[in-house]
């Protein structure tokens, strides 16, 4: 059984909502609402109401960063500084702390920035190949609804996207 | 009283893509003249440069007790600017204040391009210009690293940390608009958009990490500007020279920054409006938020000014004091004047409500605001050094015509790098004023529907004395 990819193009979020609720509710039977994607031209804020909560993991690499950021920052200093003892200090600390903060500080803050960068780039699937499916009118102003379905699932999925008066449907065979 | 809308809640998102594209291609011809503008003041700058270059710090006027010269002012000048993008973006971001969405792109583009033009001026400063990289925290080939206690280092990692943030910031936040630009363009705009953009596709799953990188650049970006200009800021307050060895520094130039970025936003606020006929999107209930955002800012720079002279008039040391006169009354006495007039004086403009709705009139203000900003950071590095604590050492210096030419040519350094961005990528959010128009129209309607619930209960009550059953 071949698997397919099926896009619904919507005027407005309330009959792409509706769809999405239906699939939801089962109405399609072997198609289940994790597996749809929407796509939109902004974000909408009760998008989870229908799709359900889906989590987001960038500030753990956030967090991550500024952990490592503050460390490298610390033993970075100290090793320069532990390592400078040739030159007379002055009576001075070798390690000066509070100078160091300082610096520390803008090194958390420089990789918890970098990793937050990189974590968004890999959570949220960019640089991979675009989708043939993408359509131009989602940057615009019509939201799409993709969905994968198996072939006996297709033509319920159509009807559903119609009876919600979807403007185009578009498909293709995955494999 | 006026009683305009921040935007028309009733403009179509595909107008809106289509206004923002166009402007993009087809600007004004003051555009192209403020671009030939500024390539002129940069070739004053290079010429000026090449003569430092060839000839030393001499033609610059530096010389001892004048060893930071106007170059250092506008260092701090330009990292000064640096914080509106932050302000307007990142603060007005997490305090939910929607207006800033059709304004903040190109605040956020101006933070960039004033750090890049910033960090030209320690290293024209230097003279040997090719030693630039000695600042870097390396290890050199005799084991030594740089002084670690030293401000200046910390600006360096301070700078660096926050260019590299603002430009992902400012990065990160134009994405969707790239795939925008990249669905509607063609020719080499089309492959630099679709680099650019990463295969952006406006899901459910970009948009939720989206919004969450940006809320998290957006919380360190704030501390992270406050921490670049209180660090400048410490390049004067840590030595023990007389007007630099001051508590409020850190917060003085603090506001001082946000200060001169406001006026700039309001600068280029009416520029890029006439530019690029932005009328419909930067409009005047805009314009006069900011300027009432300038205005408040302005009061507490005011506030600060005060609580520093005060501070050194009742503190009594006796060459803080003298220093101190000598900005009021000393050779240097009209640059002050014109700081404190345009500082404090003339932002009441911004007060009035029929002066901040006329753009020509703020658009003058607005410069004169950054005038003001310009010569304060002058204030504070020069009449400083020219009355140090050795009286032996006291000299007036004024900046010679190679020095004034590098700072005017970093102004057209600024504007050429900013026009041919917001000539490249979209000056105003898309994405973000469709949200703005998105929920305004929600909004709006929601009313709507209360309002007509309200008034059918109302009616109901009246001819049956009882609820009607819309009411129930």
């Amino acid at each position: 059984m071949s698997k397919h990819c099926v896009m619904g193009l919507f005027s407005d979020f309330d009959e792409a909502f509706a769809a999405i609720s239906d699939i939801r509710k089962t109405k399609v039977p072997g198609v289940s609402v994790d597996d749809v994607t929407l796509k939109s031209p902004i974000e909408h804020p009760e998008i989870e109401e229908v799709l359900g909560e889906r989590p987001v993991h960038v500030q753990k690499f956030t967090l991550f960063g500024a952990i490592f950021g503050v460390t490298f920052g610390f033993f970075f200093l100290a090793g320069a500084q532990a390592t400078f003892l040739v030159q007379p200090q002055g009576g001075k600390a070798v390690v000066p702390l509070p100078s160091n903060f300082v610096l520390m500080y803008e090194m958390l803050i420089f990789f918890a920035v970098w990793c937050t960068f990189f974590a968004y780039l890999f959570l949220s699937g960019l640089l991979r190949k675009r989708h043939t499916l993408y359509s131009e009118k989602v940057s615009l102003d019509q939201v799409g609804i993709l969905i994968d379905v198996d072939e006996d699932c297709l033509e319920p999925i159509k009807d559903l996207f119609k009876r919600h008066k979807a403007l185009e449907i578009r498909e293709e065979v995955l494999r | 009283m006026y009683n305009e809308k921040d935007i028309n809640e009733q403009i179509a998102w595909a107008k809106i893509n289509a206004d923002v594209l166009r402007s993009m291609e087809n600007p004004r011809k003051g555009y192209w003249l403020a671009v030939l503008i500024c390539v002129l003041m940069l070739i004053c700058a290079a010429f000026a440069e090449y003569i430092q270059y060839t000839t030393g710090m001499g033609p610059a006027n530096l010389n001892n007790p004048h060893m930071w010269g106007m170059y250092i002012s506008t260092f701090v000048f330009w990292i000064g600017m640096s914080h509106s993008g932050t302000l307007l973006s990142a603060i007005l971001h997490i305090i939910h204040a929607d207006w800033r969405k059709p304004i903040y792109r190109f605040a956020e583009a101006m933070t960039t391009f004033s750090l890049m033009t910033a960090g030209l001026f320690p290293i024209i400063h230097l003279g040997r210009v090719w030693n630039m990289y000695w600042v870097l925290p390396y290890v050199s080939d005799r084991g030594h690293w740089p002084n670690f206690r030293s401000p200046l280092v910390w600006d360096a990692f301070a700078i660096s940390t926050y260019l590299s943030a603002s430009m992902l910031f400012l990065f990160i936040g134009m994405i969707p608009d790239l795939a925008i630009c990249r669905d509607n363009a063609k020719g080499w705009r089309k492959k630099l958009y679709t680099v650019l953009s990463l295969g952006w596709m406006g899901t459910d799953r970009q948009w939720r990490n989206f919004r969450k990188t940006y809320l998290l650049m957006a919380c360190f970006l704030i501390p992270l500007a406050v921490s670049v200009h209180s660090i400048v800021s410490a390049d004067f307050a840590m030595s023990i020279m007389p007007g630099w060895h001051v508590t409020t520094f850190p917060p003085y130039f603090v506001a001082g920054a946000l200060y001169s970025g406001c006026a700039a936003i309001i600068t280029l606020f009416v520029l890029l409006r006439y530019f690029f006929r932005f009328e419909e999107y930067m409009t005047t209930p805009i314009m006069e938020k900011t300027c009432k955002l300038t205005f408040a800012i302005a009061m507490v720079w005011t506030y600060l000014n005060l609580v520093e002279f005060c501070s050194v008039w009742y503190g009594h040391d006796i060459y803080n004091k003298e220093v101190l006169i000598a900005k009021a009354t000393g050779p240097y006495a009209w640059v002050f004047w014109i700081m404190i007039f345009c500082g404090s004086v003339v932002p009441f403009t911004l007060a009035v409500q029929k002066l901040r709705r006329h753009m020509p009139t703020m658009f003058v203000v607005s410069l004169l605001l950054n005038l003001s900003m310009f010569f304060e950071r002058w204030m504070i590095v020069a009449p400083t050094l020219s009355m140090s604590h050795d009286p032996h050492q006291w000299d007036i210096m004024y900046a010679s015509v190679v020095q004034w030419a590098i700072v005017f040519g970093s102004f057209g350094w600024f504007g050429l790098l900013f026009l041919v961005f917001v000539k490249i990528f979209p000056s105003v959010s898309m994405y973000e004023v469709k949200e703005m128009v998105f929920h305004r129209r929600r909004h709006l309607v929601n009313e709507e529907a209360a309002a007509r619930f309200h008034r059918r209960k109302d009616d109901s009550q009246t001819t049956t004395g009882e609820p009607g059953l819309e009411g129930a």
